[in-house]
């Protein structure tokens, strides 16, 4: 590739080690720019995971780095060129697009469609001596080799979109862009498939590709590249990027993010209503002057036990609110675990689904002991249910979502809302105090 | 380039197999259709007021076999109104490879009265279905047919301005039709042309919005056109009665190179199918394809209709009922669809000409082909290209 280099600028040989370099990049349809001042990277040897909100622009970046959109201001490089002053069949060997769209009317055999990504390879008259092989490779490689000869029209939306990624593996490209390559895909295929692109870059490749599950985001991808708002958040590792903070910035959700139990990379979970009630507090009593956070003055000392969601938004909730929040004993690597961390709690954790340990039974008894109310948040098994049953100030909050009840004859019940969780320990803790004096 | 390896170490020399199939389907198929397009041509060459046998109409029709042997520039002379000039005029010669000893009376009647419109129904027939294949892929639209551009009626006002006017034009009432056809068809792509795009929606409803209008006009000429209008109503019907060797001759070189053109964007006709953006990211220059494929089918659909006039359904039907057959890869669809079209329309002309009132052809395939297109429908087994 003398010539391409030839043809490279001094500027950009500065940076013609990145596969595919986008530099300021403002693009859209007509006059108002979906994506402004973009700027990203993908090496060779990258998968490089593109999440956001719907809207954000994420296929609208991708197909500036395909060449289907030009870019209003900006350059995108791929390979050291300007893929725009590229004819489309000298961008099309060296950027492969699997698009979100696969869902084309068309009866044509899986093997013709394959064999289409060897279209920029094959002269109007010439053919392309390659295109047998690598035809069998990408069929082989995206297991599609058994569907080969029949219709696309017949097969399952997942085998469509194996059969779309194996055409843009026929392309034998350097870079991959792919939109949603896991949309309609089961679990076991969204895995599979992100692990073969993943496996593709490790041969040399590197790969952008807009992903909606952030938790597949952050397990398969090097880099993710947070897009909101028409504008680049954040790059980096996942566990650099994805914080509970940027993801509710991003998304305009509160979420946890805590790593993976099995996986160790991080996963998101969405918290509902969480941030909202955290923020505003409880409704104040009449007369008194808002304040951030209701508990402040009193700072009692709550200790949160329980399971799931439920137990996180406790704990998120109360620590908002300004206790003084103790934890346990939550389940190892869970998300009322890792929320508590999150929160500068550190949590007495046992593993799930295991009998209780006499270690984190004494942890847990001891914080219970200093504590002011206990609260039993979601489910809990038989043993964490009798240590805080103990306490003399039980708060209980039940699953909105299963509608359990923690069970236990503790004295109040509070549901639902972590709203009304502040509010009914501050109550609980109120009364208390008398008894206490 | 570390990356290059994919592509590099693949044996030279292997052809894909799914090509090899693909170029045999596409000559078998062919070939096949060939020798229905032979059978039909025979037999229509026998049917007639005067019935002849097989084996002289095959020995008359071997007789008129030419071969093109050298061009010579000869001097015509045409005349427009007063002023006549002489322009220099290529004249083909030919040599014919066959000399069967055949009835005069019988050599003459296939030679000079059934041939040249039997040829010309194959060369008409082979140019429309080619351009509905090409057009059907190209606007994703299964309704698409060769005319949707406005080549049709743009050649409809050019033929009937020349009869009703009685304009005498140096080109005949061809050349007027041929012109008008390609000025309609690029009216509709300039204004369906934006920013160098044009989009195949905009350009669908521009043709449809022009051709509505042309309509009109050629209403009001018809309106206008006095005694001359059973000749203009007859060129608008479709017709292959007046055909000559003449109108074979101007005719068949447009189509084979057209043909010649379109097949060789076959691949890139495929990959439209699969949408603009997806064709984009393969490697097709998307709008200089779209314009070389519209420029060339709207040229051989003006030479068809220019001699023809206005024959429906052929490009419609055709395409449609070898898709059902060979399938949409339009490397194999786009020959056996033009072989068929020719076969199609020698047969209904020769029902058009059988009967005991001659029939316009476009008639007669109207006729046919809308039931036909109509009973493909409702079995659902036409629903999509």
């Amino acid at each position: 590739m003398t010539g391409d280099a030839d043809r490279r600028s001094a500027d950009d040989a500065a940076e013609a080690d990145s596969l595919v370099d986008v530099r300021g990049v403002t693009v859209g349809y007509g006059s108002d720019p979906v994506l402004s001042g973009v700027s990203l990277s993908v090496e060779r040897d990258e998968l490089v995971g593109l999440v956001g909100p719907n809207g954000a622009g994420k296929t609208t970046l991708l197909k500036a780095i395909n060449g289907v959109l030009d870019p209003d201001e900006g350059r995108v490089l791929v390979d050291g060129d300007d893929v725009h002053d590229l004819s489309s069949r000298a961008a099309s060997r060296r950027v492969a697009t699997v698009p979100q769209d696969t869902t084309v009317a068309f009866e044509f055999p899986v093997e013709a469609v394959v064999e289409m990504g060897r279209t920029p390879y094959h002269g109007r008259v010439r053919r392309d001596p390659d295109a047998a092989e690598a035809v069998e490779r990408a069929l082989d490689r995206t297991e599609t080799t058994r569907f080969r000869d029949r219709t696309v029209g017949s097969l399952s939306g997942g085998e469509r979109q194996r059969v779309v990624l194996a055409r843009a593996l026929a392309q034998g490209t350097p870079a991959l862009v792919l939109d949603e390559p896991t949309a309609s895909l089961d679990i076991n295929h969204q895995v599979r498939t992100l692990a073969l692109v993943r496996e593709l870059t490790r041969e040399g490749r590197g790969a952008l590709a807009a992903i909606h599950d952030l938790d597949l985001a952050a397990r398969f991808c090097d880099r993710i590249a947070v897009l909101a708002d028409g504008t680049l958040q954040a790059v980096g590792p996942p566990e650099t990027v994805l914080t509970g903070e940027r993801v509710a910035a991003a998304f305009d959700t509160a979420a946890a993010v805590v790593p993976s139990p099995v996986t160790g990379t991080p996963t998101v979970t969405p918290l509902s209503d969480a941030s909202a009630d955290a923020d505003s507090g409880v409704p104040v009593g009449e007369g008194e002057s808002k304040r951030p956070g209701p508990l402040v003055e009193s700072d009692p000392c709550v200790h949160v036990a329980g399971t799931g969601q439920t137990a996180a938004r406790a704990v998120a909730a109360l620590s908002a609110a300004g206790a003084t929040v103790t934890a346990g004993v939550f389940p190892a690597e869970g998300l009322a675990a890792g929320v508590a961390r999150e929160h500068g709690v550190d949590p007495v954790v046992a593993p799930p689904f295991a009998p209780l340990d006499a270690e984190a039974e004494a942890s847990a008894r001891e914080q219970l002991g200093g504590a002011d109310v206990a609260v039993l948040a979601g489910r809990a098994p038989p043993s964490v249910r009798a240590l805080v049953r103990d306490h003399d100030a039980v708060v209980r909050v039940t699953d909105p979502e299963a509608g359990t009840d923690p069970g236990g004859d503790a004295s109040t019940v509070a549901t639902a809302s972590p709203a009304t969780v502040v509010e009914t320990v501050a109550r609980v803790e109120g009364s208390r105090l008398p008894a206490d004096d | 380039m570390g990356t290059g390896t994919e592509t590099e170490t693949a044996e030279a020399g292997v052809l894909p197999g799914g090509l090899r199939s693909t170029t045999a389907r596409a000559v078998a198929w062919s070939a096949g259709l060939g020798v229905v397009l032979v059978v039909v041509v025979f037999a229509s060459a026998a049917i007639g007021p005067v019935s002849l046998s097989l084996p002289v109409v095959a020995k008359a029709s071997l007789n008129a076999v030419a071969i093109p042997a050298g061009v010579s520039l000869t001097a015509a002379t045409v005349g427009l109104g007063d002023a006549t000039t002489t322009l220099p005029v290529p004249d083909l010669s030919y040599t014919y490879p066959f000399a069967f000893q055949v009835d005069g009376t019988a050599e003459t009647i296939v030679r000079r009265v059934r041939l040249p419109r039997i040829a010309l129904g194959v060369v008409v027939g082979f140019a429309l279905a080619s351009a509905g294949t090409v057009m059907q892929g190209f606007f994703r639209n299964p309704m698409a047919d060769p005319s949707i551009v406005g080549v049709s009626s743009g050649a409809a006002v050019g033929a009937v301005a020349t009869i009703a006017l009685s304009v005498s034009l140096p080109f005949g009432i061809q050349g007027a039709a041929f012109i008008g056809a390609l000025v309609a068809a690029f009216a509709v792509y300039l204004i369906a042309t934006e920013d160098r795009r044009t989009p195949v929606a905009t350009l669908l409803l521009a043709g449809v919005a022009v051709q509505t209008f042309l309509g009109a006009v050629v209403s009001y000429l018809l309106l206008r056109a006095g005694e001359s209008v059973e000749q203009a109503l007859y060129w608008l019907m479709g017709r292959l009665h007046t055909a000559t060797w003449t109108d074979v001759e101007a005719t068949l070189p447009v189509a084979a190179v057209c043909f010649a053109v379109l097949l060789a964007h076959t691949r890139d006709l495929n990959v439209l199918l699969l949408g603009e953006e997806d064709a984009h990211t393969l490697g097709i220059e998307v709008e200089r394809t779209k314009r070389v494929l519209l420029a060339v089918s709207s040229i051989v659909t003006a030479a068809a209709v220019a001699v023809a006039g206005v024959i429906g359904f052929v490009g419609l039907v055709v395409p449609h009922m070898l898709r059902l057959v060979v399938g949409p890869d339009h490397r194999v669809l786009l020959p056996t669809s033009a072989i068929a079209g020719g076969a199609f329309l020698v047969a209904t002309d020769t029902l058009a000409r059988a009967g005991p009132a001659e029939l316009p052809v476009g008639i007669v395939t109207a006729a046919l082909g809308a039931p036909f297109f109509l009973y493909l429908l409702v079995t659902r087994e036409v629903h999509s290209l």
